[in-house]
């Protein structure tokens, strides 16, 4: 008995070899790396300025709170929210088209596989450049951050609602069939139940991305609290950016609390 | 016929079974979640300033960079390669220190490892602010560090990746079977002996996929990174934006779209192969 044990202690599985190599492979890739990613030692005022915005989100102006008149922290916050909700929705939209036709138990595979080939190439432009193309359209402003979020989002979202579609359980629409439902009744029981909690669940989620996205939106002035944020902190003026993003967090926090509630009611189904 | 439809839908009449039950249908969510839409929709629109009339009459704008971007200057390719390298090299690098430091991370944040709640909770708390920071502002703290240049843009990705992997690894260890823990535990091993041996297996297949996945993120995040400066790919791409040279635009973001769609063609076969 012991003896067996002995023997099936010797033959245990000898992992080092590959640890070994895992171990080896990673330090090769940090030796290639270092003449791409050369240190320049750590900028002369750094710690000062990471101390100055540490304290500005640690300690924000509270007045800037108070202020409701346009262009103020709230109605930012505000604008922000508005930005992110109507471009998820367009995107969410746009989205519906692009999914079904990449799923592969609706379309033929090669359909499929240019379905999913372009939302590859709408996901690989960034969204700021979007945002650059938008702006000849609309001029800055709100109005071109809604585009951009939407058409920068119809990529991620597209490719989530197409993975919902092809988890489809088809055994109930055969069902359906079976017990002698239309088409449109099969689209109305069968169908539209089994996506929408995934479908919504995905497009919450999405909101809760384009919301954090804003600050990227302020990088090309398509409107939202991003641009005010990269403005102060480019200027050195440290305690407003600390306080504009205070409120960003504290905005982006309580979206994120109630979209994972929503999303966790949606997928428990109570 | 269409008022009778709204009142079946908004209040349902009650249906007779077989057996002689009455049953009230639920009133669907619907009811007021579609007006309350309809109503933030409107509000949106004018914060937003949303026209549709603009769209139609000036959308065609929207196609004359794109048209400028066709042909690409595929003459071009070979000065992209070499930022293309550099913005992997800086994902792979930044990618591998933030999961690095994600697993112990991971293992304080796991409330069936972590008994007490207090730390666990101040400590989730922490680092859920933390994550609420874009990709961008932590690459704009890391540029004032770091200065311009790729190493900034490696310590952006290292720390969003160490956020990011922190939460979806803390996730994944309380799903975990808790019985071998368990098992090591009770044979005298402490908790992070028990951890090493017993959840770490678990979860390592997953680990290494979170990694891949991260890391094809962190690859498309890198435009963005140059944009604020921090070396990489998105620093010729924001230079050739700049200079409204379409045609190199394009060529770059094929490249991008080369490599990205490569990296996750490789990442989704090893990915399967470790399910």
């Amino acid at each position: 008995m012991k003896e067996s044990i002995l023997l099936a202690y010797k033959k245990r599985p000898r992992a080092w070899i590959l640890n070994l190599a895992i171990f080896i492979f990673i330090v090769l890739i940090f030796i290639a790396s270092t003449p791409y990613i050369p240190y320049k030692g750590i900028q002369e005022k750094s710690i000062s300025i990471a101390y100055s915005i540490l304290y500005g989100i640690t300690q924000p102006d509270f007045s800037y709170f108070l202020d409701f008149s346009k262009g103020a922290l709230p109605y930012l916050l505000l604008e922000t929210i508005a930005i992110a909700f109507l471009g998820t929705l367009i995107g969410a939209v746009f989205a519906l088209p692009f999914a079904f036709l990449s799923a592969r138990n609706v379309v033929p595979k090669w359909m499929a596989h240019v379905g999913t080939f372009f939302i590859a190439v709408i996901r690989t432009f960034p969204a700021f450049v979007y945002g650059l193309m938008f702006i000849r359209v609309t001029g800055p402003g709100p109005f071109t951050g809604v585009l951009t979020l939407a058409v920068s989002g119809i990529g991620m979202t597209a490719k989530l609602f197409t993975e919902s579609i092809e988890d489809l359980d088809m055994g109930i629409i055969e069902g359906l069939d079976a017990s002698g439902c239309t088409t449109i009744q099969k689209i109305r029981y069968g169908i539209i139940p089994q996506l929408m909690s995934n479908f919504l669940s995905t497009t919450i989620y999405r909101f809760e991305i384009n919301v954090k996205n804003a600050s990227i939106l302020g990088l090309v002035g398509a409107g939202g609290i991003g641009y005010p944020i990269l403005a102060a902190m480019g200027a050195y003026r440290w305690k407003d950016a600390g306080t504009l993003l205070f409120g960003l967090i504290v905005v982006i926090l309580i979206i994120d609390y109630f979209s994972g509630r929503l999303r966790k009611k949606l997928a428990t189904g109570q | 016929m269409m008022v009778a439809w709204f009142k079946e839908v908004i209040f349902p009449s009650p249906l007779e079974l077989a057996n002689g039950k009455i049953v009230k249908p639920k009133r669907s969510p619907m009811v007021y979640v579609l007006p309350i839409i309809f109503v933030l929709i409107l509000i949106s629109m004018e914060i937003t300033g949303f026209d549709f009339m603009v769209l139609v009459n000036r959308g065609y704008q929207f196609f004359v960079i794109i048209g400028r971007m066709i042909p690409p200057d595929l003459g071009f390719i070979p000065k992209v390669i070499q930022p293309m390298i550099e913005t992997i090299m800086m994902s792979i690098v930044g990618t591998l220190v933030g999961a690095f430091f994600a697993l112990p991370l991971a293992f304080l944040s796991s409330d069936n490892i972590i008994k007490n709640k207090i730390f666990l909770w101040v400590n989730r708390f922490v680092f859920s602010i933390f994550r609420t920071l874009p990709i961008l502002i932590i690459a704009l703290l890391a540029k004032y560090v770091f200065g311009l240049g790729s190493f900034a843009g490696t310590v952006a990705i290292a720390l969003f990746t160490w956020l990011i992997m922190t939460k979806m690894l803390y996730e994944l260890i309380e799903t975990v079977d808790m019985g071998p823990f368990e098992a090591v535990e009770s044979s005298g091993a402490g908790r992070l002996k028990a951890f090493w041996v017993s959840i770490l297996p678990q979860i390592l297949g997953q680990f290494i996929s979170f990694i891949l996945y991260n890391f094809e993120m962190n690859v498309r995040s890198a435009s963005i990174l140059g944009y604020v400066g921090a070396g990489g790919i998105g620093l010729l791409l924001n230079e050739k934006l700049g200079w409204r040279q379409y045609d190199k635009v394009s060529t770059i973001l094929l490249t991008l779209l080369v490599t990205v769609y490569a990296i996750e063609t490789l990442s989704r076969a090893i990915r399967k192969k470790l399910s």
